[in-house]
């Protein structure tokens, strides 16, 4: 695992922006780690030193924090997320089929990634859109009302 | 002030202060796991929950703060059945797992869930279970004992002030861990042990090795610095198993340094020396006690005899009891000589007839925390004195100033406001520039000797010089100069404490010149050349430990010291001991005999005598013998009256260490307050020009000497885990980028650091922490011991 990373000019300056707004650097950590994620794909121990360096903490200060959110990724991860809701409107609305039919399609479990490192799949709780039930979140788009057809056409969409 | 019922009582509290501080004032106690007097409420144990009236739910103890006319109850229905649900919640992830836990039998969870848990569990699911972290060789981790009470996570972040251990996770995925399992390297991890309300971190020296109630604690005092921390040492069948923390609020608090927890580990080792040793021919044989002594007499009166008492020398670590020191300098003085001395590493003695009776520090060690602005000087802190070191965090926690002047910029545990690195031959006149900018800004200009003025005229350094001075000045009587073992050890330590001394008699800042260990006990039992018990005039003054050996006596008494480690130049010492007609070595251990030993008589360990200490605030404590000498071994004070009584001179009667400590309360005070001011001394102001080493080839670069933390007494250098820590484990020299590249230094290769006495092969770290001009090459170690105490060295690079 790489240990060292440079973050880019441009995150360094959203960092410090961020850092502006409180009056202690360590409540900056969760927008650093969003914007060294955008950048990095995900948030490697490189990028948590480097993160801990600009806002003068320690590693683990920024380890508890990426590791307590759901949405950092600790690990390498695809490049299109999805996230299918699991929760009771959801699950009431058939989840599980729609589940299944990606766990089927993209040949991966829930948490894993595609071999080609295009999609990951995850599961979510509920993501507030139950009038849209199933539904799920790919990278930052809600896509609601699923059928297998519209799961396919979806994966198709992806490059 | 409020009033505050708890339980059907009447008390009153302080406004601000919570449930919990008015009970325990009270006496009244209250479960908890996560509260911890000296860190910050978490509140997430939730075990503290009390009934308040008018709540509509219990409260945490720990995080609610008393209002007037609070009426609490602690033993209520409602409070009770709050606490024994907490407790079934705590239990349904804790492993039974006791019978093999070193927590059992001392455990917070075991004995609450007995005071206060239910006898069953309504929890039939699966527990869950924790990878272990590897977090170094001293603290073991068994995380699913874990009950996330953070208190480990807070101590790092507040008191030490690196945080190493994080919750990292969350919910039923929570765990205590380091990043990314990397070793826990703070100078006080172990405290997290004594934290831990549960088996989750225990210590990994002492693992497996007893249970907790089989152990009989005695009161011990550490010797490895100058705070002079209390010590429960605890042992079973005479074998010392561990150290705890004894709770000293004026000294340790409830706090042990990683050096004081686990040095007793070389107590037990292989190594012990457990006969006296006779030289015949290239081997040693061992001899009985009588023999021994017999021995050592005889040949130190023929010495007296032949040419003069003068002709002995005694050096003896710092290290070593009140009642050691007092006894070695009676012996020395009663065969005509002064010359005896325990500052090993001090190479600057001109200052001597000036000094006060002993060092120490004029600011009491609890009130530390209340200055308002530090100097510290030539001091890595951090390392040497590991809990005045939390102290002085708290100083710059609370918004108080804190500069450095050191030759290298150290590591700190708090916040620094201003930090001066100048390279070891520019530190007296960077402190002169600082009291003379403080002595101009206060009008007293006049009052500054003239050799300062001048030493202080010799560079500009520019603003920082004004910074430091500024608040100097701004925090007057709240301001704190102290002067740690850099500056004691320096070619020019006597300017530095003349200035120290100085800016404390005339613009009344407080100082502390703080000596190596328990070298207050040093002077004030008279072993230096210059003073007598007491630290009354000598007019008889003897030899200085750098003059002993420089002078090449005829017989040396070596007590405790290991030769390439513990004194200033190990290559001198070794000459003068292969000079030497008769050397006797007082030693724990069996590798630090000098190999020109002719008798060796084993002392015992710090563990096994009744010895007094003082510590650098002036404060006698007195330790317990904890187990029995190892074998033949004998405390240093019963060898020493012996031998006075083998050698046939007078007042070496004592029976016990008590009656040592009376006979030198007849000429000292021991619980009279320490003045440490130096008188003013023109001698010792004058800077000494820096010795050029006479070896060609290379650069010359002024070597910065340090002794590294475990590196400092023989005792330390044996304790195997604290020698397997990342503290323990670089003989490096380090220098900048810019003066490794200038010296032609090629990534990965070696330098060789010459001075007269010899050369080292060393590997290089680049260390932006050293200034240009200068290279740290770590001193007490054997590895760099050919290089002499010279503050110079040559430096090439090496293919």
């Amino acid at each position: 695992m790489e240990i060292d990373y440079q973050l880019s000019d441009d995150v360094r300056e959203k960092i410090e922006a961020e850092a502006n707004k409180y009056p202690s650097r360590r409540a900056a950590v969760k927008s650093a780690l969003r914007y060294a994620q955008q950048e990095h794909g995900w948030v490697s121990e490189g990028v948590v030193n480097a993160v801990a360096e600009l806002l003068s903490l320690q590693s683990i200060q920024v380890f508890e924090v990426a590791t307590f959110y759901d949405m950092f990724y600790t690990k390498p991860v695809g490049r299109h997320r999805i996230r299918v809701c699991t929760n009771v409107s959801c699950m009431l609305r058939g989840s599980t089929d729609v589940l299944n039919h990606l766990k089927e399609k993209l040949g991966v479990e829930v948490g894993e990634t595609t071999a080609d490192g295009k999609v990951a799949l995850f599961e979510a709780e509920c993501l507030g859109a139950c009038g849209g039930a199933p539904m799920l979140i790919c990278n930052n788009r809600y896509v609601e009302n699923l059928t297998p057809e519209g799961v396919d056409q979806l994966l198709s969409e992806l490059d | 002030m409020l009033k505050v019922e708890i339980n059907g009582q009447q008390f009153e509290a302080e406004p601000g202060s919570t449930i919990i501080e008015v009970a325990d004032n009270a006496g009244i106690y209250i479960p908890r796991f996560c509260y911890h007097e000296k860190l910050s409420v978490a509140a997430n144990c939730r075990m503290c929950l009390v009934e308040v009236e008018r709540a509509p739910k219990p409260l945490p103890a720990c995080a609610t703060p008393v209002t007037d006319g609070m009426v609490v109850q602690t033993l209520s229905d409602i409070a009770k059945q709050a606490q024994a649900d907490t407790m079934e919640f705590l239990l349904i992830n804790h492993p039974l797992d006791c019978p093999i836990c070193d927590q059992g039998g001392e455990c917070p969870l075991q004995d609450q869930a007995m005071g206060f848990g239910g006898s069953s569990s309504v929890f039939e699911e699966v527990k869950r279970s924790v990878d272990n972290v590897d977090i170094g060789p001293l603290i073991t981790t068994e995380m699913t004992r874990c009950i996330h009470c953070t208190r480990c996570v807070r101590f790092g972040e507040e008191v030490a002030g690196v945080m190493e251990l994080g919750a990292i996770g969350r919910g039923e995925d929570m765990k205590i861990s380091t990043f990314l399992g990397t070793s826990m390297d703070s100078e006080v991890s172990g405290n997290v042990i004594d934290l831990c309300p549960v088996g989750a971190l225990t210590s990994k020296p002492y693992r497996f090795t007893a249970r907790t109630w089989e152990l009989n604690g005695h009161k011990g005092i550490s010797p490895h610095d100058c705070l002079g921390s209390n010590l429960e040492i605890q042992e079973i069948g005479g074998v010392v198993k561990r150290v705890l923390p004894r709770d000293n609020e004026a000294v340790n608090e409830c706090w042990l340094s990683d050096r004081d927890r686990y040095s007793y580990e070389s107590v037990n080792s292989s190594d012990r020396l457990t006969m006296p040793l006779v030289r015949r021919g290239e081997n040693y044989q061992e001899i009985e006690w009588a023999e021994a002594l017999d021995l050592v007499s005889s040949k130190l009166m023929q010495i007296k005899e032949t040419w003069s008492g003068k002709e002995i020398g005694a050096i003896a670590s710092p290290t070593a009891s009140l009642e050691e020191f007092f006894l070695l300098q009676k012996i020395l003085r009663a065969l005509g000589s002064s010359n005896v001395d325990h500052r090993l590493r001090q190479q600057d003695f001109r200052d001597d007839l000036a000094a006060p009776v002993c060092p120490g520090t004029d600011v009491s060690i609890s009130k530390l925390q209340e200055l308002d602005g530090v100097l510290i000087v030539g001091s890595n802190i951090r390392k040497e004195l590991p809990l005045i070191s939390l102290r002085l965090r708290r100083v710059a926690q609370q918004g108080g100033e804190i500069a450095v002047l050191n030759p290298m910029s150290f590591d700190h545990n708090f916040a620094t406001t201003q930090e001066m690195i100048v390279k070891p031959s520019m530190m007296a006149i960077a402190f002169a520039s600082i009291a003379r900018k403080i002595a101009m800004a206060t009008g007293k200009e006049d009052l500054l000797p003239i050799d300062l003025v001048e030493l202080a005229t010799r560079h500009e350094f520019g603003i920082n010089v004004d910074a430091i001075a500024n608040s100097l000045i701004r925090n007057g009587t709240d301001a704190l100069i102290l002067l740690g073992q850099i500056g004691m050890n320096h070619p020019d330590a006597s300017t530095l404490r003349q200035i120290t001394s100085w800016l404390g008699v005339n613009c009344g800042i407080r100082i502390a010149i703080l000596p190596d260990a328990n070298g207050v006990a040093g002077w004030v039992a008279g072993c230096v050349p210059h003073r007598l018990p007491g630290g009354h005039s000598n007019s008889s003054p003897g030899l200085n430990c750098k003059k002993m050996i420089d002078q090449r006596l005829k017989a040396y008494v070596l007590y405790g010291v290991e030769v390439s480690n513990d004194y200033s130049d190990p290559v001198a010492l070794d000459t003068a001991l292969n000079e030497a007609e008769f050397v006797v070595s007082f030693s724990t251990f069996r590798s630090a005999v000098p190999e020109q030993a002719d008798v060796v008589l084993p002392l015992a360990a710090f563990t096994e005598i009744d010895a007094g200490y003082i510590n650098c605030e002036g404060v006698a404590q007195f330790a317990n013998a904890a187990v029995n000498p190892m074998g033949q071994s004998r405390p240093g004070w019963k060898i020493l009256r012996v031998l006075g009584n083998f050698l046939k001179l007078a007042g070496f009667d004592h029976v016990s260490s008590k009656d040592i400590i009376a006979e030198l309360e007849e000429v000292y005070d021991l619980s009279a307050p320490i003045s440490v001011r130096y008188k003013p001394d023109l001698q010792a102001i004058n800077h000494v020009v820096t010795q050029s080493a006479e070896v060609k080839n290379g650069k010359q670069l002024d070597r910065i000497i340090d002794v590294p933390v475990y590196s400092v007494d023989p005792t330390v250098r044996r304790a195997t885990a604290l020698q397997s820590t990342k503290d323990a484990d670089t003989v490096a020299l380090l220098a900048c980028a810019e003066e490794l590249e200038e010296l032609g230094f090629k990534h990965g290769g070696q330098i060789a650091v010459r001075s007269e006495t010899g050369e080292v092969m060393l590997p290089v770290q680049p260390d932006e922490r050293v200034p240009r001009g200068a290279v740290y090459v770590p001193a007490g170690l054997s590895e760099t011991s050919v290089l002499g105490s010279l503050s110079v060295v040559m430096v090439q690079a090496m293919e």
